[in-house]
């Protein structure tokens, strides 16, 4: 077992999600921290500058919408499931339904869809100011083995 | 596949726009072969890219934003200038896991075009580029809403 996948289980025994949002480096370089709610986990895409892809409308790069939808489905899994290693994806499918601003917060949501043995089924929602309002959604397969 | 050079977006110009968006500025992506229907780009490997600190292996959220700014190059060199292009849907297959530290390099085409969607697959991989670590679909809304690549009046290209 790797001292990283040990640390990140430590972290979820604690329930320590402002620690979760320092351990990744690329996920805190993009500005992704965590929150929860009644619901469960919501990972959150913090409002940058650095994020936009679209210089006319101000709106984010598109894959950091997909690495905020891939954070949430890997986590949302990380935490639900009983784990001995980090499960690793297979691939993720990303639909753009809305455009996306640099400056607003962005949250995303995943349910696993199917718990297998060796693949879990995820579906992640992302949203801005009104989460009847999608700004993107995926589908993604993880290998749990 | 060229129409009318003079009505398609210069080929250097709009690899200098797109360079300069505020994230692909921040990744660091660079175009390293542009032409008209299909683009190479590359991100050179940094710690703050790793989605696990100890192996040091790249986060896909690095290899996606390559392959979605990648398929961006190739609707732009193919539409007419001042039409803008916006990403419908993108999939990721992820096939192995990615050299530690190391550059990653893409290469996109756009293998259909109609007036309204441009069709586009790619793939990522470290040295060789029959050993890819990503293989990547994606298409594109071409039209008025989006981001068009225009060039200041007055560069070169």
């Amino acid at each position: 077992m790797s001292d990283f996948f040990s640390r990140v289980m430590e972290i979820k025994r604690e329930g320590n999600l402002e620690e979760l949002g320092r351990v990744i480096p690329y996920a805190s370089f993009i500005k992704i921290g965590y929150e929860r709610d009644g619901e469960g986990l919501i990972v959150v895409l913090n409002k940058s500058e650095d994020n936009v892809g679209n210089s006319h409308l101000l709106a984010l790069h598109g894959g950091v919408v997909g690495a905020l939808l891939e954070q949430a489905g890997i986590m949302q899994v990380i935490w639900e499931c009983e784990l001995t290693r980090f499960p690793k994806i297979i691939n993720l499918s990303v639909d753009y339904l809305r455009p996306s601003l640099g400056a607003r917060d962005t949250r995303a949501r995943a349910s696993l869809i199917k718990q297998g043995r060796s693949v879990t089924n995820v579906r992640v929602t992302a949203w801005q100011s009104d989460p009847d309002k999608l700004v993107a959604a995926a589908n993604m397969h993880l290998l749990m083995r | 596949m060229p129409k009318d050079e003079k009505t398609l977006y210069p080929l250097d110009g709009f690899k200098g726009v797109i360079e300069t968006l505020p994230h692909c500025k921040l990744l660091g992506i660079r175009f390293s072969k542009v032409s008209r229907g299909s683009c190479e780009a590359y991100i050179e490997y940094g710690d703050h890219l790793a989605g696990d600190p100890e192996s040091g292996i790249i986060h896909g959220g690095v290899i996606t934003t390559l392959m979605d700014t990648l398929g961006g190059g190739c609707v732009f060199s193919l539409v007419q200038q001042g039409q803008s292009a916006a990403t419908l849907d993108l999939r990721i297959d992820y096939l192995k896991p990615a050299i530690t530290k190391e550059r990653i390099n893409g290469f996109a085409e756009c293998y259909k075009l109609t007036q309204n969607i441009a069709f586009v697959r790619g793939y990522a991989f470290n040295r060789d580029r029959e050993k890819p670590i990503a293989h990547c679909a994606a298409t594109f809304v071409i039209g008025s809403v989006g981001f068009s690549p225009t060039v200041p009046k007055g560069s070169t290209g």
